[in-house]
């Protein structure tokens, strides 16, 4: 009894908070959903123009612009800010607002943890860009980072890098817990494990890489720490140390990092094709099973970034095996989202644009990987604009464009207006054509020979480096339009009832357009 | 500004992008990987070429089946959806006969990989060093030793002035090997990790300080192959390309015997009584090679990485401790030991710093010849 009195009275006073404050003593989860979309979007700017730089640099032939010291702190901060900055923080963003939304919860499990998770991001990032303007400039090894060259060889402002990388660790790990506590114990009656909306089950199998494997990094970085300021030889082969041993630690954090990036975009995208196909997800319970493979296999495939550093054959022969059985399950997702649009009732609005992108050009990715995982190929292939092409294939139209697809089609329950389906056409239609022109014709560049983390480069690469550039600035221009599009919705346009999609399903679906900031006080009934 | 200053803007961008930085052949057709030119080599382009093709094949299929839906089954077409969400017997074939497909593509890969994978020595046994930003070369056999460096102009790299053919693919002095013998590649570095790539060869292998990596070669056609360093090293990383040249057994002999002449004459010079002056000028050539990528050609460094030599206390004053820089490196930094260099070299490259940018005039001014480099050598009792 008294909680129903007691709800009543929540509903009057705990609307938001007025002014700054609101967003720095915010518990609840769409104010920080907000936030951590907002931060990764600045943060996909800041990468975006280190791309251009380096792009620009690329244009032709010759040093032009930077000098390749600078070269090299353009390539190292553009992967970490898009990978930590960008990415990440956007699909923590993602399931800030909809988990909670989607199993019928009144908000995340762990509210206070959850505005520190966020609020020392932008510290993380303060202290690495600020490394720009340090003497020696800023981290130069790239985003990989091997040792010796991140560590004897290191600009003094390593220490900072490692720093924020600790703060960025702590970050994720925390945002990640949080996402388990909440999916395994907040879930409304009737919301049974196979009953999660796949955005859910791509949060959790998430969470938990994310669990296991930060702390490997950080682990990685306090060696680096210790080998620079206290004389131990972890990664100093002078002192008795392997530099390899490096990459193992690395890679070991490296290749599920990699499907941290790309498992919420997975379920982003059976919602958005289940919806405008309008017809029911073919394979729920395979693609739940394809992901959670995926992120198993993810702990045994780390040694194929590693196939020139003179592993034993034994070790090639499972690590090639072992990747090339990723293809199965991979196989089995982009299957399934076919068969579903098979026989659908199919509409093309901005959000179905861009994840049918997204499957098509993630295949593209996919296919290349395979490749990769080709031994005697990839000693071809390897640290070649190839490798470059692969995973921006991946990463550019695949993670990105999923999460891009997932603002377009939750705004509207978020803000309460509808986008501009114009403009939002326009915008894939630019970002589709500016992603392609870039990369795809890096593959012909590393196909014939133009390593990565080139500054420069042979004559015989200047055609397409030229096309790629060119590309690279219709892409990133046309950003400039997604933020404009995301604003005008924001601040008016034409309301969206709550249903919003025609074909959508969810529990998110049945609350209020906008949201309420506080919503499921009371578990909603699920069958 | 004025419109005669925006002119010659105009003209310096327009001769920068279209006249000095345009290639001097269009190459819109280098899509490819090419064959290379050993059996390995052309057993790794079939393999790509299987590969590809396969995925070619697969993402045909997929999409097909994808842009059929978009054509066929569009909501004006198909107002009600099907009701269909699964198929066992589907879901089981799309699971087995990729795992098929795979099974027939790691066959002859892991075949090739274990040919690939022999390490028995080879007629020739060549030690490959990777340094911060340049190759050097240890004939095993015959005791020859040289480094291998970018010989383009900065100039070109600065579009100062035209391009050449082999723009960033040429060096001062090449890998020479016989044609048609085994030849083995013992893989190392000095300093960071490099990575050794001759794409002609199929060749790819990291070169990382304190291990030995093999590969090998066996090449039939003489010719010159150019291949380039492919892990990042630091500044100059795509500054170091590698170039092989291939040469008939006669050939090869007479080049093995030249060298060793040469090494000979260079220990003759270490006797030599020098002037300052002859130091001087040998040493800003070697300057030039391996110091001034970090020191730079005004003695400054870089500020914050790069110590700067002019103004020194040790380049002017410790003519000892600046022996013993080179000799030893720095512990902790980027500075290696540099005394894989010849006597006359090390002598003439701590002369020219501690008589170059005024270091003369504000120090000691002393000079350091070939003998103290070898006195420096000599055990210690």
């Amino acid at each position: 009894m008294s909680a129903v009195i007691e709800n009543h009275h929540d509903d009057h006073h705990h609307g938001p908070a007025k002014g700054l404050t609101r967003w720095l003593y915010t518990t609840n989860h769409k104010d920080i959903g907000t936030l951590y979309l907002w931060f990764s979007f600045a943060m996909f700017l800041i990468g975006g123009a280190m791309a251009l730089v380096i792009r620009a640099e690329l244009f032709q032939p010759g040093m032009q612009i930077v000098e390749p010291e600078f070269y090299n702190q353009m390539i190292t901060l553009h992967g970490l800010i898009m990978i930590f900055g960008g990415v990440m923080p956007a699909f923590v963003g993602l399931a800030n607002w909809l988990v909670p939304m989607m199993i019928g919860a009144p908000d995340m499990a762990l509210p206070r943890m959850n505005n520190l998770s966020f609020w020392i991001l932008p510290f993380a990032f303060f202290i690495l860009l600020s490394s720009l303007f340090m003497d020696g400039g800023a981290p130069n090894f790239g985003w990989t980072f091997y040792a010796p060259l991140s560590t004897t060889y290191a600009p003094p402002s390593v220490t900072f890098f490692i720093f924020s990388v600790h703060i960025m660790g702590a970050s994720s790990i925390m945002g990640a817990i949080n996402v388990v506590v909440t999916i395994m114990n907040m879930r409304a009656p009737g919301v049974t494990l196979m009953k999660m909306p796949l955005f859910v089950w791509s949060w959790l199998i998430t969470a938990y890489l994310l669990i296991a494997v930060m702390p490997v990094l950080a682990g990685a970085v306090t060696m680096m720490l210790m080998d620079i300021h206290f004389g131990t030889s972890f990664f100093n082969a002078a002192g008795g140390g392997d530099p390899v041993l490096f990459q193992h630690i690395f890679w070991f954090f490296g290749h599920p990092e990699v499907y941290i990036m790309i498992l919420p975009a997975f379920g982003i995208v059976s919602h958005i094709i289940e919806t405008f196909s309008r017809k029911q997800l073919f394979g729920y319970s395979s693609m739940v099973w394809a992901m959670l493979s995926i992120a198993i296999l993810s702990f045994v495939v780390w040694a194929h970034h590693m196939f020139t550093v003179g592993l034993p054959l034994a070790a090639e022969l499972f690590f090639m095996w072992a990747t090339m059985l990723i293809a199965v399950p991979t196989g089995v997702k982009v299957f399934n989202w076919v068969a579903t649009m098979f026989k659908g009732s199919l509409t093309f609005e901005t959000p179905m644009l861009f994840a049918i992108a997204f499957v098509v050009l993630f295949t593209i990715g996919g296919l290349s990987g395979l490749m990769l995982a080709i031994v005697p190929a990839d000693f071809q292939y390897h640290d070649t604009y190839f490798v470059v092409a692969h995973f921006h294939y991946v990463l550019v139209p695949g993670a990105i464009f999923s999460i891009m697809a997932a603002v377009y089609y939750w705004i509207p329950k978020w803000s309460g207006n509808m986008y501009d389906e114009r403009l939002g056409k326009l915008h894939f239609w630019l970002s589709f054509i500016g992603v392609n022109v870039t990369f795809f014709p890096q593959h012909f560049i590393g196909l014939a020979g133009m390593p990565r983390r080139y500054p420069d480069y042979a004559l015989q690469f200047a055609d397409w480096n030229m096309v790629s550039s060119v590309g690279a600035f219709l892409f990133g221009v046309s950003q400039i339009l997604f933020l404009f599009i995301v604003v005008k919705t924001v601040m008016g346009g034409k309301k969206a009832t709550d249903q919003v999609w025609e074909g959508a399903r969810g529990l998110e679906w049945t609350v209020a357009s906008p949201a309420p900031y506080h919503t499921f006080t009371t578990p909603p009934k699920v069958d | 500004m004025s419109l005669k200053y925006f002119h010659n803007l105009h003209l310096k961008i327009f001769s920068a992008l279209f006249v000095f930085a345009s290639p001097m052949h269009a190459d819109w057709f280098a899509l490819n990987m090419t064959r290379g030119v050993t059996d390995i080599s052309n057993e790794v382009f079939e393999l790509h070429m299987l590969i590809f093709w396969i995925c070619v094949v697969i993402g045909v299929v997929v999409f097909s089946v994808m842009f059929y839906s978009m054509y066929a089954h569009t909501k004006k077409k198909n107002p009600v959806a099907a009701s269909f969400h699964e198929n066992h017997k589907l879901e089981i074939a799309w699971t087995i006969v990729p795992f098929l497909i795979l099974i027939a593509m790691a066959v002859p890969a892991s075949k090739t990989l274990v040919k690939i994978y022999d390490d028995e020595a080879g007629d020739v046994n060549i030690q490959v060093t990777g340094y911060q930003w340049k190759w050097q070369y240890n004939y095993l056999e015959d005791d020859i030793s040289f480094f291998s460096n970018l010989s383009t102009d900065m100039d070109e790299i600065n579009n100062l002035v035209p391009k050449g053919e082999h723009y960033l693919q040429e060096v001062d002095e090449m890998v020479v090997i016989p044609a048609g013998k085994k030849v083995r590649f013992l893989i190392t570095a000095n300093d960071v990790i490099h990575s050794w790539w001759m794409p002609a060869f199929a060749i790819k292998q990291d070169a990382i300080p304190g291990f030995v990596n093999t590969a090998w070669t066996k090449v039939d056609k003489p010719g010159v192959y150019r291949g380039k360093c492919t892990e990042l090293c630091g500044k100059n990383h795509g500054f170091m390309p590698i170039v092989v040249k291939v040469v008939e057994q006669e050939e090869y002999n007479q080049w093995v015997d030249e060298k060793k002449q040469a090494a000979i004459k260079m220990a003759e010079l270490t006797t030599k009584d020098w002037t300052a002056q002859e130091l001087v000028e040998r040493g800003e050539s070697v300057y030039a090679v391996n110091c001034v990528a970090c020191h730079q050609t005004n003695g400054q460094g870089i500020p914050g990485i790069f110590p700067a030599l002019a103004g020194s206390d040790i380049v002017m004053n410790q003519k000892d401790k600046n022996i013993e820089i080179l000799m030893e490196g720095v512990q902790g930094a980027a500075m290696n030991s540099f005394s894989y260099l010849s006597e006359v070299e090390l002598a003439a490259v701590i002369t020219y710093t501690r008589q170059s940018w005024g270091n003369a005039e504000n120090g000691d001014g002393e000079i350091v010849v070939p003998k103290d480099i070898v006195d420096y050598k000599k055990p210690k009792i």
